[in-house]
Order: structure tokens, then sequence, then C-alpha cells
């Protein structure tokens, strides 16, 4: 039972952009690789993606930016995230991500960045194999 | 491990929305075990008024939900919503979409709102959302409200989980008020024509109003089902709305019919978990193996489906 249930996964897009296409086709990527895909919509603050995560006790964050301000809007989320005690969520990030910042997204605890091409295969994989260990036991 | 759940569920008695939002997931993924903290918190709950709101896709479902809420929170009281979308029956994966247009009930911490996947269950609901409603029944909310998924006809298994269901029709859908006949028309305790802002919605009302008087059945005596028009739009009929619902739970609570409707629910749910039992025996009583054997024959008619049920059913130590 627990290697089979559907692993849960928010994706979200922070800051005030509204092109939500990526966004839009990797849910649809990761619902027919058979997960259970939270929508939020766009323009969302840090604190309405940590409040959603935390009531949808999702197993992947994928947050979406195409603004610029993912050096603003990532470290609040991921602040946030610590504050409420959730430790063992997998948060990852795609859109437009210059090669410059990425060590400094990587240092924040977001483990994945995916820019634009990224084949969604690679995403899927990704998130099944980076889930946090923990969370698949669902012994009780 | 047992500690590791008395706490879990101390944490959610007391309020803690992440002990909770544990929970639902260990409901959904039907751990074993669940079913000891489920007989535990079916003790604390019992107090929620549990609102099912169902109707087709795009009728306006989960914006009502959001006004409601928001109504409720006006009231001063802590709302819970599960919003049930469909499982594809391909891949086993969902889009869940609902929380898209209930964003601006953001940042309230008296709300708490978790998506659902059908998972295969037909009806509308899925299997767990009965245990989901225990849950949050149990941390306090009050009311809870349930969205089933937008498919029309068949949904009534709504009618098992809430105590009041609410119809939500929207005008302009052509001849939809025809297709409420039967099934969905006789599970509603309330209508909502939503859109009123829309043209047609005062004549579908009037529809809705002249088919339930044409079918009297013997719940209208005592409850006159009331069509509420809203806007979510305007931010119009929700008052109204929120009134009718809770005449609706005073007048389940003054004639009785809460208490029934509560059992019936709950024998209901025993059935399915006798059921769930069965059928987990048989797994483990016949193997993959097995099953393709029986299948064959059954298929080159050297048996038939009958006498290989008997045969599985005597295997079970079911009586004849």
């Amino acid at each position: 039972m627990a290697a089979t249930r559907p692993i849960r996964v928010l994706v979200a897009k922070p800051g005030l952009d509204g092109h939500d296409r990526g966004a839009k086709v990797i849910a649809r990527a990761l619902r027919d690789a058979g997960m259970e895909v939270i929508y939020t919509g766009i323009r969302q603050t840090p604190e309405m993606i940590v409040e959603a995560a935390i009531q949808e006790d999702v197993d992947a964050i994928l947050l979406s930016i195409l603004s610029g301000a993912h050096m603003a809007l990532f470290p609040r989320i991921m602040e946030l995230l610590k504050q409420n005690g959730v430790t063992d969520v997998l948060v990852a990030a795609g859109g437009i991500l210059p090669d410059e910042d990425i060590p400094a997204i990587k240092a924040m605890g977001i483990k994945g960045c995916f820019g634009p091409g990224t084949p969604v295969e690679q995403i899927i994989q990704f998130v099944r194999e980076n889930i946090h260990p923990e969370r698949l036991q669902v012994e009780v | 491990m047992q500690n590791q759940n008395q706490n879990l569920i101390e944490r959610l008695l007391s309020g803690d929305r992440r002990a909770l939002a544990r929970m639902v997931t260990l409901i959904e993924n039907g751990v074993p075990g669940i079913r000891d903290c489920l007989a535990e918190l079916h003790r604390h709950a019992g107090r929620a008024h549990i609102i099912g709101i169902t109707g087709s896709p795009g009728v306006g479902k989960s914006t009502l939900v959001t006004r409601l809420t928001r109504e409720f929170r006006q009231r001063e009281r802590r709302v819970a919503v599960i919003a049930v979308d469909p499982t594809s029956p391909f891949s086993g994966g969902a889009l869940l979409g609902d929380r898209i247009r209930m964003m601006e009930l953001a940042g309230d911490p008296g709300v708490f709102i978790r998506s659902m996947a059908s998972r295969g269950s037909l009806g509308g609901l899925s299997a767990a959302t009965r245990d989901v409603v225990r849950a949050m029944d149990a941390a306090g909310y009050d009311p809870i409200l349930i969205e089933t998924v937008g498919t029309g006809q068949a949904e009534v298994e709504i009618m098992r989980a809430a105590h009041s269901v609410m119809v939500v029709c929207a005008p302009g859908l052509g001849d939809e008020v025809q297709a409420l006949k039967a099934g969905i028309l006789e599970i509603a305790d309330l209508f909502v024509v939503s859109k009123k802002d829309k043209p047609g919605a005062n004549q579908t009302a009037a529809e809705l109003a002249m088919l339930l008087s044409l079918a009297p059945d013997r719940r209208t005596a005592a409850w006159r089902i009331p069509i509420v028009l809203t806007s979510a739009l305007k931010g119009e009929g929700i008052d109204q709305l929120v009134e009718a619902l809770e005449r609706h739970r005073r007048f389940l609570e003054d004639s009785g019919l809460l208490r029934q409707r509560a059992q019936r629910q709950i024998r209901s749910e025993i059935e399915a978990l006798i059921v769930q039992k069965v059928l987990q025996h048989l797994e483990e009583e016949v193997s993959p193996g097995e099953w393709q054997r029986l299948l064959s024959e059954i298929s080159e008619r050297a048996r038939d489906p009958y006498s290989v049920a008997r045969e599985l059913e005597e295997r079970l130590g079911l009586p004849r």
C-alpha cells in the first residue's frame, strides 16, 4: 500500500507575473505521471504557498517564476516553511533563473532548478527520486 | 508507534493544522492502524454541520464555497472545506484546481481547505471523504463544506456524507433542470441558482419550483426545499443561503432527522468497512494465477460466474 500511494505535489506561481503556461504544462505532465497535483493559480504570496503546502500535506512544492523576483521570494518561502516546521518537503523551482543565481537558490534548500526546454520526463524523475524518504513511510 | 499516533491525535485535537493535514493524508492512504485513530477521533466528532455542495461542472461550486466560507467566517465559525476532483482512470493522477477559486480565503487561520482526488471512487466523492470529515469535525471545524466532483446526475453519494445537501444550478445551461429530475433532484435539501446576474436565472428558479411542486415527496411535507438565487460576482444572496442552511440544520435537529441521518450514514460506513475487509480476504485467498485460470474457464464457458462466486464464498467462510 505504501509504495502505490500517489505523490502529492503543489505547483505554485509566486509573485506577480501571470505567465502560467509552463506551470500548467508541468502540472499536466505530473498528473499524467500518476501524481496528485494541486495547482494554486497565479500571483501567490509566499504565505499563501506555504499555507497551501501545509493544508494539502504535499510531498513536493514546485515553484514557477518568470518575473525575476526569485531572489526576493524564494528565501521568504523557505523561511516560512522552516518557521512552520515543514522540513520534509521537497522544493524545486523552474522558469527564468539566471545561472549565476542557481548556487544561491540551491543553498536555500531548493533542490532542483529547471530552465526553459527541460524535458518534462526529467522533472517527473527528479520528483520521484527526491521525495523525502520518511514521507513515503506511511505505516502508522 | 502507538505513542506517535496518540501524539498526532492530541495535536489535532488541540487545533494544530499540520497534524490535521497529516492525519488526512494517513486516512487517504488507508495506512494500517488508521482505524484505531479514527475510532478515537469518532469520540471527539459529532459537532459539525456537514454541508454538501454538488452540481454540474461550471455552475460555480468552488466560487460559491468561497463566498459561503467568508459568510460563515463573519459569523465567527471555523470552516473546513473538502474539494473533490476526479482522478484520471488512465494515469491514476489528478489535477486539483479548486484552490484557484478559493484564493481569497488564503491567510485566514480559521479556514482549512483540503483538495482530494476521487481515487477511482464513483458518485462524486472519494472513499475516504467521510473519514476526513470525521477528522476535521474532531479538530473543531464547523461547518464542514464538501464540494463534490462536478458530474451532474449520479453523484448521490454526497447524501451519505452530508447533513444538508445543496444542489447548484446555473442559468443558461439549456434543459439542465429537466435532466435534474431523477437522482440529484431527490437528494437536494436546498437549491441554489447561481449567477443570478445572468439572464435566465429567474426562469431556472421558476422551473425548479415547478418541478418541486410536481413531485412532492414525503420529505417536502416537513421541509419546504428553498430555492436561493445567488450572485457570487455581486455578493448577493449569500447571507440568505447561510440563513437557509442554518434553518435546515435546526430543522434536522428539532425533527430528530439529524440523528436518523447520521445513523443511516454510519450503518452504510460499517457496511463499506465489512465489504472492504471481505475484498481484502479475497485478494489474499485467490492468487493472480488462480484468478486467471478461473476467468479463462468462465470465458470458455466451462464454468460460470455464479458457481465460482459460491465456491469462493465458501472458501472465505461465508454462509450460503
